[in-house]
This record gives structure tokens, sequence and C-alpha cells, in this order.
């Protein structure tokens, strides 16, 4: 897998993440490119599309497109299962998750992503372990009040 | 003081956080620019700060705003700065800041390398997964090499969460650093037999990527696979593993026909789409494979189609589209099986998804026959006429024409229908298409003779009409066919009826409104028009029609010649002139009509693409010889191409050589491809370069001239379609007449039965409506036909081709080489490149690491500062640059080897060094020192000496050169050395200020050593969990055997405890994660829980290890004692000289006070030994008195306050724990009284 967007209808980007490093221009080029295609598509048309040498995998959840790009050999249903099992992940972690919360708290959702998915490969099949590691990856994290009454040094 | 701080608190109260800044872009809807604009200027203040809390809250901002899509690339130093904040928090949102904004152009990268070692060593795991991660999106190629020993660590951790996340980042730090992939491999392989599922998931993954790119060096794991695959129950795991198989096939047909029974077992059963398609798809692949040498496995086949056919036919759009996809897999091998699908084929083409009717497409690509041509292209053409958007348009247009034309027009049988076809497709609107409607015009004209006539007269109509196509030239890509019309109507002329009319067509006036390269060919073509109306005419005495075309080009070529197209008005003047003159001849009733006439005369026949790559390199040509001798290396050092593979082999070019006769250099050529062929870093030429040449046999087919039948015109009906009746007609004729024939013979023979009709009509019984001289591509005489497509040579997947089976066929073959070794972590890389080897390097074009610029950039300065203080080694060094540049032609392989190494040895420093500082090491080490560090090692195999005598005594010097560079390496491969000597060589690299250099300083300190192992330790404690202390061992192989099967065990005290997993005893040793090759060292790292630490303490403990060498193999073991130091439990935090002001004036702190006499060393070297042994930070130095800073594991300050006169060192020291405080004042005591 090359790269997982997600946007909105309007064709906002709501998260992006690229598992093999691009420049910035190449990165706004596949975005952009990337979203007219899939906004363009019918609403009853299949998930897949072909683009340069990639395949485009994108299912809509809501008002949310979630996009895959993957390479030759990959497996499109598994990238559909695999898209659908990080919308689970997310809906699990904010509880019936909605665009707003992917939003505000989109480094959230991409703590999780990276729990789930790691350099293209997915690293966790099961939910319940994602679930954990986020839990207590959070749990070090302290909150922006705690911070704000610490002390400067 | 206290006031500032409660201000800066408030300050923070203020700052916008994430949530902040995305409800203020969404309330600024209409100036979402301006907003952010302000933001940004708010996130540059906020980042100015020293609080990293603000400057957190500000990276985190940014990455939002990254998102965006605004340019954040000027915080990158800022988000390093994040990363290392110590606090989870900050960390996190650091990395993530940085896998989201950072690539291989981002500078700042290089600053990370060992602020992501640290992370990787930290004992908390969540701090080494969100480094994992971020390393796993901004890995650099430096990055690969320098941190590729340490994720290879990780691949052994305790923790499976950190083991799976370990094995998945190898696979791309393979990718950047092909050279870790040899070492990496076996325990890569260990973790397929992992007891985590999660990890030998990642296990699969990423050895299934490995081998889909460079199958066939993984062919023996196969079995492995095979056995998961058969047990594994996991659906993501089988996918992986079946991809993989169906990687491997190919190569080993073998292994396909063990996998069809599985693979169909699970075709039959599963019930998972996914993975039924997977098998489907490897299946296939299995087929493809064995189709040549296993004719009988129809029914896997069948089974496959049917599948596929029941995917097509569900309602689910996704199935269908795979269905297809898989489809066109199977039709490149077993078309009959797919053909007779044709009918739901069809049916996809009207299905209402674009993605699907061009899947559906494809396959019609493999599914045209000579029969079904026609009646499929007929359907495209009516799909054409309906197609609403110009893209899909477009792709039916360009398929048509793929089918039409796919294997040199084999299919087709009627080329006139074919020419109608492209005449009928030019009447589309707007398509981008005109210029390849334009060539399959030129390429069908010119390579079948026989259809020019009809051709030319289509053409002549389309020029005719040219007004139709060019309705708005400039959106009208379709007018590019005028210019393949034009042509062939010009070339082909002597086909005209009508030259004359032609000729008029094609000098009206608005042809000047058509794009200047098609104007051009337009007045060109007029001439050759005029050419042949000339010789039309010629003999008759009425000369009138001859003048006549001649008036005609004079009064309509003026139009051209004013033409702002300068190709056309060049043309245009010149055969103005030409006619004029020519007209001129006519009035004197001259002949001319010959002479014009052989201004175009010969025949113009297409080249092949590849033909200029075809010519054979005639006998005696070497195309890689040097025509000019190179320019000297020492003017270009910097221009020098970076090779990408350090052991690329040395240009032989140098001046001296060129007197070196031709057997000498065949000699050398034959052994240079014998280390090719034995390296398998050496990516090999394509086997197209060792082709036999043989003549090509250009077979003409005897050209049958057919009359041929003028279509009639039928009103309201588009004309390619009366050939789709004609044929038909056309056929059914021949079939009856056959047929005839046929009864005749029966009725001959009086057979007794009758025989039932002779079936469907084949692919054979249809003939070619006209035989055709289908005219083959010019090539080079001699020119081989083959289809090689070269492989892209920038795919990276291509260094990864590297030989792993004798690595995991045992030691026998290849074990690892010593060059092979990943570079060996060290924690504070004690060890810089001296100025020497740096010069060394730079003079070797091969060397394989590519400096940024900012790294050449100091060393310049390094080398600047050297030369000042140095003149006189120059001298002595330029003779050594001499001498190692002999070497390098004769044994380019060892000399690159260890330069190599050397190069791993050394880790890039960083700016981390500059608080923890280390020096250079030297370059030229006693030979006591050497000798002591190196025990006797095996000899490289020197390769033998057949140099001409002229140049032994050089390599006698050489070899001496080399054994001092082993040393060298072997020296830096010892993390704790006493170096003496070369002070004066060595470059300082810690300290701002110009001052004598340090000694080289490291903390691993002598564990225990025996004959076989080494072992040195170095103990550090973990600012995250104030009981645990890491200890870190490095392993050496001292020996010539394998070391296997290592335990480490302590006998725990009540105080210290080593951390066992669970489950384990108090007393089970633990398994070191990694076996010793002959000569290797690897580092181990095991946790220890501490419960007081205000004493140091002494463990305890044994290793015991299997020695296995060839013939036996025996248990060996070593006691040794771990001694945790106070300084151990230190950590090395930074403080603020407010805050450290605050902290003595608490009162809080217990004081006690040391005095060092005859210290004899500059005061920033105490220093530094300070911060390097005792994790101490300097907070404030004025001249010579320093405050210096740091806290204990449970969080124990300890504050010093160190003074120097003449020798003596006095320190005042203050500590909250007073028992803590004198045991690290004892501790640096001894260190001082040991120098």
């Amino acid at each position: 897998m090359r790269f997982l967007l997600l946007f909105s209808r309007q064709g906002k980007l709501r998260l992006q993440k690229w598992f093999t490093a691009l420049s910035d221009h190449d990165k706004k080029k596949i975005i952009r490119d990337v979203t007219q295609m899939v906004l363009a598509r019918p609403p009853k048309a299949c998930n897949f599309l072909q683009w340069r040498d990639l395949k485009i995998v994108y299912r809509r959840y809501a008002s949310l497109y979630f996009c895959c790009g993957l390479e030759e050999e990959d497996n499109e249903l598994l990238t559909l299962e695999l898209l659908h099992r990080y919308v689970e992940l997310l809906d699990q972690y904010f509880g019936n998750v909605c665009e707003l919360d992917i939003i505000f708290n989109f480094e959230k959702a991409y703590f999780i992503l990276d729990e789930f998915v790691i350099g293209g490969e997915v690293q966790e099949t099961s939910k319940a372990s994602v679930a954990k590691s986020m839990e207590e990856s959070d749990s070090l994290q302290e909150t922006m009040e705690e911070y704000v009454n610490k002390p400067t040094y | 003081m206290a006031l500032k701080i409660v201000k800066g608190s408030i300050d923070r109260m203020f700052d916008k956080n994430l949530q902040d800044l995305v409800r203020g872009i969404r309330n600024h809807k209409e100036d979402e620019a301006k907003y952010i604009s302000t933001c940004i200027d708010e996130i540059k203040q906020e980042l100015k700060q020293d609080n990293i809390a603000v400057k957190a809250n500000a990276v985190c901002k940014l990455t939002y705003l990254q998102m965006l899509g605004y340019d954040v690339s000027w915080a990158a130093f800022n988000i390093v700065e994040v990363m290392s904040s110590s606090k989870f928090t900050y960390k996190r949102i650091g990395y993530l800041a940085a896998s989201q904004c950072f690539h291989e152009g981002t500078d700042v990268i290089m600053l990370t390398t060992n602020q992501i070692r640290k992370d990787l060593s930290s004992p908390n795991q969540y701090d080494t997964g969100v480094a994992l991660t971020g390393l796993s999106c901004f890995v650099t190629p430096d990055l690969a090499r320098d941190l590729a020993n340490d994720i290879m660590t990780l691949m052994s951790h305790t923790k499976p969460y950190i083991r799976k996340k370990a094995v998945l980042i190898m696979y791309k730090v393979f990718l950047k650093y092909p050279e870790s992939l040899r070492p990496a491999f076996p325990r890569l392989k260990e973790k397929l037999e992992d007891p985590d599922p999660g990890v030998q998931s990642a296990a699969v993954n990423v050895i299934c990527e490995l081998a889909r790119r460079n199958p066939k060096n993984y062919l023996s794991l196969a079995p492995l696979f095979f056995k998961l695959m058969t047990s594994s129950t996991n659906n993501w795991v089988l996918i992986k593993i079946i991809k993989l198989f169906g990687a491997l096939t190919p190569l080993e047909p073998r292994l396909g026909k063990k996998l069809i029974e599985p693979l169909t077992n699970l075709i039959h059963s599963t019930s998972a789409m996914s993975l039924l398609y997977e098998c489907v798809n490897t299946v296939i692949a299995v087929l493809i494979s064995l189709s040549s040498g296993m004719p009988n496995h129809s029914a896997s086949i069948q089974l496959c189609v049917q599948k596929l056919r029941i995917l097509i036919e569900d309602s689910d759009q996704n199935l269908k589209y795979l269905g297809l996809l898989a489809m066109s897999k199977i039709l490149k091998t077993h078309p009959k099986s797919v053909q007779s699908h044709k009918d739901l084929i069809l049916q996809c083409l009207d299905d209402k998804d674009e993605s699907i009717r061009l899947r559906a497409l494809d396959l019609l690509y493999g599914m045209v026959s000579k029969k079904n041509l026609m009646e499929i292209v007929k359907k495209l053409m009516l799909h054409v006429d309906k197609a609403e958007g110009t893209t899909y348009r477009d792709e039916l247009l360009t398929k048509i024409i793929d089918i039409c034309s796919q294997s040199n027009y084999q299919y087709i049988t009627n080329f006139e229908w074919y020419i109608s076809i492209l005449v009928e497709l030019t009447r589309l609107e707007g398509t981008r298409h005109g210029h390849l409607i334009a060539s399959q015009m030129l390429d069908v004209a010119i390579r079948v003779k026989a259809i020019r006539g009809f051709a030319v007269a289509q053409m002549a109509t389309l020029l005719d009409n040219a007004h139709l196509l060019t309705g708005n030239t400039q959106r009208n890509g379709i007018c590019e066919v005028l210019y393949a019309a034009a042509w062939i109507c010009g070339e082909f002329s002597e086909h005209l009826e009508d030259p004359m009319q032609t000729l008029e067509a094609m000098l009206r006036p608005k042809v000047a409104t058509l794009p200047g390269h098609i104007q051009a060919v337009y007045v060109q073509n007029a001439a050759k028009l005029f050419a042949t109306v000339l010789q039309k005419h010629e003999g008759e005495t009425d000369s009138q029609a001859a003048q006549e075309t001649s008036q005609l080009l004079i009064e309509r070529l003026p139009l051209f010649v004013q033409s702002a197209n300068l190709e056309v008005q060049e043309r245009a003047s010149c055969i103005l002139q030409l006619v004029k003159y020519i007209q001129k001849l006519q009035q004197k009733n001259v002949e001319v009509a010959e002479e014009v006439t052989a201004l175009f005369a010969g025949e113009l026949n297409p080249v092949a693409p590849k033909a200029q790559k075809k010519v054979p390199i005639p006998e005696g040509l070497d195309l890689d010889a040097w025509i000019n001798e190179p320019p000297s290396e020492s003017e270009s050092e910097d221009e020098k191409p970076k090779a990408v593979f350090a052991k690329e082999e040395p240009k032989h070019s140098r001046s001296r050589h060129t007197e070196v006769d031709e057997k000498e250099l065949a000699r050398r050529r034959e052994v240079r491809k014998q280390e090719q062929a034995n390296n398998p870093f050496y990516i090999k030429a394509s086997p197209s370069s060792q082709k036999v040449y043989d003549a090509p046999g250009v077979e003409h087919i005897p050209v049958v001239q057919i009359d041929l039948s003028v279509p009639l015109k039928v009103p309201g009906m588009p004309m390619s379609d009366q050939y789709v009746k004609l044929e038909e007609e056309r056929r059914q004729k021949e079939k009856a007449e056959k047929k005839k024939k046929e009864k005749k013979k029966k009725r001959e023979k009086r057979g007794k039965g009758r025989k039932a009709d002779s079936g469907p009509e084949s692919e054979e019984d249809i003939t070619p409506a006209h035989h055709v001289d289908i005219v083959t591509e010019e090539m080079p005489e001699n020119a081989l036909p083959s289809d090689d497509d070269d492989k892209d040579p920038n795919d990276p997947h291509k260094a990864l081709d590297i030989d792993l089976d004798n690595l995991l066929s045992g030691t026998s073959s290849r074990p690892l080489a010593d060059s092979e070794k990943l570079p060996v972590r060290t924690h504070r890389p004690e060890v810089l490149k001296s100025p020497a080897e740096d010069r060394d390097n730079e003079s070797i074009p091969q060397e394989s690491k590519k400096k940024s610029s900012k790294e050449k950039k100091e060393k310049k300065k390094d080398k600047e500062k050297d030369r000042k203080r140095s003149k006189e080694e120059k001298k002595k060094k330029k003779k050594h640059k001499e001498v190692e540049e002999e070497p390098m032609e004769s044994q380019p392989e060892e000399a690159i080897q260890s330069e190599d190494s050397k190069e791993m040895a050394a880790p890039p420093t960083s700016a981390e060094e500059v608080t923890a500082p280390s020096s250079a090491a030297a370059v030229d080490t006693s030979p006591v020192a050497a000798a002591e560090s190196e025990p006797d090692e095996p000899k490289d195999t020197e390769p033998e000496d057949t140099k001409s005598s002229k140049h032994k005594k050089k390599k006698q010097k050489k070899e001496k050169e080399e054994k001092e560079k082993k040393k060298k390496k072997r020296h830096h491969h010892h993390h704790h050395h006493h170096s003496d000597g070369g002070g004066e060589d060595s470059v300082q690299n810690g300290t701002v200020e110009d001052e004598e250099p340090l000694p080289p300083m490291s903390n691993y300190s002598l564990l225990a050593e025996n004959s076989y192992i080494k072992m040195v330790y170095d103990i550090q404690g973990n600012h995250q969990d104030e009981s645990k202390v890491v200890v870190s061992v490095i392993f050496e192989n001292k020996s010539d055997s394998f070391l296997k099967s290592m335990e480490f065990n302590v006998l725990d005290s009540l105080n210290s405890k080593l951390q066992r997993p669970e489950g384990a005893g108090p007393h089970d040793g633990l398994t070191v994660p990694f076996q010793l090759p002959p000569g290797v060292s690897n580092e181990a790292r095991f946790v220890f829980s501490v419960q007081s630490i205000v004493m140091p303490q002494k463990l305890k403990g044994t290793l015991t290890f299997i020695v296995k060498s060839e013939e036996s193999s025996t248990h060996e073991k070593l006691d040794f004692k771990l001694h945790f130091t106070c300084t151990s439990y230190l950590i090395t935090t930074p403080c603020y000289s407010d805050a450290y002001a605050k902290l003595l004036e608490s009162g809080d702190l217990k004081g006690s006070s040391l005095r060092l006499e005859g210290v004899n060393m500059p005061f920033h070297h105490l220093l530094a030994r300070i911060c390097f042994h005792h994790h101490f930070s300097v907070v404030e130095r004025i001249d010579s008195c320093a405050s210096m800073y740091s806290r204990s594991i449970q969080g124990h300050h300890v504050c010093l306050l160190v003074k120097t006169s003449d020798q003596t060192v006095s320190i005042d020291a203050k500590c909250d724990e007073p028992s803590l405080l004198g045991n690290v004042l004892d501790e640096i005591k001894q260190t001082f009284s040991k120098c």
C-alpha cells in the first residue's frame, strides 16, 4: 500500500498517510488527482480504479471517503476489509465515529492508524490489541490541562 | 522568578490548542487564508519559546495545517526538537509531525539519528513503537544504514508489540540499505516461527514483499511456507502466503503442481471473497507456469473460470470488476476457455460503471479472432456513438485501434474494412487521438501494399471534405488525420484517379488555418502531386493541362510563403521557385516530367523502433573504452559520480595503464567476470547482450493481386457495415464451395452414411479477402529478433536481488563476510573519522555513501583546520594516497571492503554529541594497542600475486597498509579502548572552543573475557521508569567457531533483579536473542529492576554458550560481575540556570565536597569527562568555574560546582540524598585517579 487518504464529499482532505516518503509537490498532485477521480464516481460504481501504475481502492462511509493507493499485486478485496477494519477501530475508539471526531482529533486518528498499519503493511489484525495499545499509550500522555499547570523547567 | 513561571502559565492558557485552531478555521470560512496566516504567525512565536509543551502544541497545529496543504518545511528543526522531548506526550506529536512532513530531501533528518537510536532502545515499548512508526515513513538510506543494527536487535525484543513493528520496518530498511538484507535475513526467517501470531504475520508480510520482487532467492523457503499455509487459519496471513507462492511458482513448476490441490480445496471451501480471489489468482499463475510443461490441468482452469463467471455475474460491482481482471490473466495462456464466455463479457460492455466497461474492453483485446473481429468492432463502434464522456470514448477509440492492429494486424482479413473504420473514426469530434488514427492510416497504407489504391481514394475524399474535420481547429485533435491523408495522397499519387482535383483541394486558402506541421506536409505533397500530374500529361500533344497545374501552384503557393511557420515558409518558397522554373521550361516545350518525378523517387520503408539498438557492434570496437583519458581525480573530487554500490568495479583507466597489452586486459576482464559472477551484489547485465547474432530471414509473402470490388455506397448505412455483410457473404460462398467439394468427394467415395456437417467453422477456414504483404519493419543487418524489455534500472527492489540461500543452508558456502556486518550501535559514538581517512574516502570514486552537502562542508572545515595544524604531514599523506591508488586496481574488492567496514564502524556524529563531547580516533594506533585488542584473526585470502615485478614493491607496501587498516578496523569494533598517540592528528568535534582536542572516551567497560568471547557493558538509567536500568552488553566472538545458545543469567540480590519474561523462574537465564558467527559482535540489552539506588552494587552472573565448530560442539561458560555504580543511576538531564538557582536556594539539598590534586588536563576536558562518564550536563560555565546538574532515575537532584586552579580541582556538591552523593563523588574521584 502506498498511501491512505480520507476526504469529505466536498473534497476536503481529512487525513493523509504516506507509506513512502514523497515531496510535498508530488503529494499534492496525487491528492488532487485522486480526490477528483473518486468524487466523480457514480454512487453504484465499483470501488476500484486504475490510476497510473496504482490501483485506487476507495469506500465511502457516511460523508467520508476512505481511499487507498495500492501496488499492482495487492489484493483489492483485502484492502476494502482493511479500510473497514480501520473504520471499526475508529468507531470503537471514538464511539460511533463521525467526521467531526476525525477533524478535531486528527492526531488520534493517525495514532490509531499507526497501531494498525505500519509502512503500508497490516501489523495488527486484532481489534482488541490495537485498542489496548492505544489505551496504554494514551495513559502515558498527559492532558493539556496538566501541562498548563506545570512549572516551566 | 516565581512570577515569571506563573506568567508563563497564564500565557499558555491563552494559546490556541489544536481544537481551537480547527474551530477557528471552520468559523472563518470566508477569509480562511488570512486567518491561517495569522495562526502561522502565532505558531512562529510559540516555537520561539523555550517551553517544550508550547512547542509541541505549535507543532501539532502545524501538522494539521500541513494536511491542509500549507508549507511547514520551515519548522523542520522544531519538529526535531519536539521529537527529542523526553515526555511521551510530546515525543508522539513530534514523530507524527515528522512522519507527515519529512522526506528524503529534508536535511534535518540527519540530526535525528541519535535521537531515534535512543528512542529505539528506550525501555518503554511505546517510545520504541513511536520511533519505529515514524521511521517507517521517513527512513533515508543514511538512517537505514546507521540504524539497521538497532532495528535488527529489536526484532528479538521481549515484547511482541515491538518485535512485529521492528520486523515490518526492516523491509523499509532493506529497500533503503540493501546491504542489510543478508545479515538480517536469518533472524527474519526465525520470526516466521515466532510464538506470537502478529510477529509471524509480520514476517510473512515482509518475506512476501521481498520475494515478490526477487522470487528466486526465496525458493528454499517454500517448504516452510507450505507448512504455514496448510496450518494457518488466519486469512490475512493466508492471503500473503498464497501471494508469495504466486511469485515463486513461475520459477519452480514442481511447486506449482503441489500447490494446485490445497488451493483448489481452499477455493471450494472458503467463504471469504478476498481469499477466494487470491487463490484463483495464484492458481492462474501456477497454470501459466505449467502451461508449457503440463498440459492437463483443464479441470483447474475450468474451476477458475467458473468461479470467475460467478464473480462477474454477481450484483456486487467490485466482484464483477475483479472477475474481469482475473479473467484477463487467464486469457493470456488459455484464451479458449475464456472465449466461451464472450457473451458475458460483451454484456459487461453495457454496464453503467465505466471501470467495468474498461476491464471488459481489456478482455476483448485478447478475445478477437479472425472470425469475430468485425462483429466485435461493430459493437464497439456503436458504443463509440453512444459514449457520453470523451474520456471513455477516447478509450474506446484506442481500444478499437489496439484490437485491430495487434500482432501485426493478425486478425484483419479485410483491410478495406479497416480503412473504412479509421475513416469513420475521424468523425469523432473533440478526440485527442487524431494522431493515433493518423499513424494507423500511414502504417496500413505503407505496409499493406495491396490496399494503397483504396486508401488513396479514401484519403482523397477526406482531403476534399477537410472542412468537415476542421470545424474548429483549436479544440480539434482530429485534424491530425489530414497530415496522414496528405502524405498518403502525395506519396502514392500514382493511384489517384484525379490528382488535379486533390491538388486543388490541398491548396485551398482554408488550409492556412491548419497547424504548421500539417501545412508543411501539404506543401511538400502538393509538389509530389504536381510531379504526378506532369508525368500523366507527358507526351500529350496538348500541354495545356500541365501548364494549368503549374499556374495553379504559382497562384496558390504565395499564401504559404507568407506563413508564420518557418518550415512551411521554407518549403513553399523553395517549391514555388521550382515550379516557376518548370513553367518556363514548359513554355519552351521542354519535357521535364521525368526530372521532376526523380525528385521524389524511391520508396520509404518503416524502420523498427529498436533498430538502432540492434546494430551489432563491429569487431574490435570497445564501446566502454576511453577515447580520451579521463581528467585526473584530484581536480574534480566533488563532481565524481557517487556509485550506489560500493563494490562496483573500479575504472581501470589510470594513465600508467595505457601501455598494458591486450592479453593483460583480457586476463583482467576474465578475473573481473569471475568476481562478478561470485558477487551477489553485482547486478548482472541483461542476458540479451550475450545472445548470438543470426541473420533474420525476412520472408516475403508472395503478393497475389485480387480484383477489388469497389463497395457500393448504401445511403443511411455506415460504410464499414457493408464490409461486414460482404465478408459474411464471401465466407458463406467459400463455405458453400467447400461443401460442394466435400459432397463431390463423398459422392465419389459413395460413403455409406451421411456424415455430420463439418461443425462450426474454425479459424483456419477463414481466408483473408486479399492476400496482403505486411511489410516488416526494417532492421539493420545481423540484427537479432528479440523482445527484451529491460527492467527499470531505477527500481529499488532490484538492489534487493541478493542471494540468501547459502545463508539459509548453514555456514558452509558463504557465511556473512566481515564487511557485511551491520554497523554496530554505540551509545555515544566515540569514534570519529579522522581527517586522513576522510581524505582516503574521498579519493575513492566508488565510495558509496551519499553525503549531504552539509556534511561535506563540515568536513571541509575540518580539513582546513587540520591542514593548518599538520602541514608537514600532508606530504606523507600524499605518498599514502599514491600508494593507495595502486591497490585499488588489483584488489578492488578487498580494498573497498575494508573501506566500507571502516565507515560502518564509525557512526556519523550529530548534534547530540555537542553535549556529550566525543573525539576523534587516532589515525595511527600504536602497534601495541592494536596487538592487544586483536586476537589472531583468519587472514583474508589474498588474490594470487600475478602482478609484474614492477608492481611488487608497491604491493608489499600496500599489504602492509592493508594490515594496518585491518587493525584500525578491529580497533573500531572495540568499543572501549584507551587510545594513545596521534592526538595531534585528531579533530575535535565536541566542543565549540578552539582548544585542545579531547581524547576518545567510552563508557563501555570490560565485563568478562575468555578465549571464546568477550563482553563489554554499559548501564543506562531509564527516565520513564524510576526502578529500572538497562544493561547493554556487547558480545564479541573471538574464536573461529560459531557461538550459539547463549544464556545470560544473574544471581539476583534483594535490591536488584534481572527482569525475566513472565512465567520464568527467578533463577532462569535469559536467552541472548542472537548467535555469533566468528569475529562478529552484537549487542543485547537486559533490564534490571532496582529498589534503592543510593549504594553501588555488584551482581554475580554467568554466561553459558555452545561453541560449535565444524567437527564438534562444546558447552562453555564464563562468569562475570556486573558493577552497578551510582553513576549509572544518573540520567543526563538539561537544566536551565534559573531553575538551577531556585533548586539551590530551596535548601532541601545536603552538601558535600571533594578535592582532586594533580589533575593535569584542560578544564573543558575535565568537564567533558564528568559529563560523559557520570551523566551530568553543564548548566553554566564561567572561566574556570562551572555548575553542573544531573538527576537520578528516582528524581534525586545532584548539583555540582566545579572549580579549578593550578592542577587542583575542587568540587562542591549538593544532593537531596547524601549517601548517593557520597558514592557519586567517590566514583568521580576514581575516574580522575585513573588518568
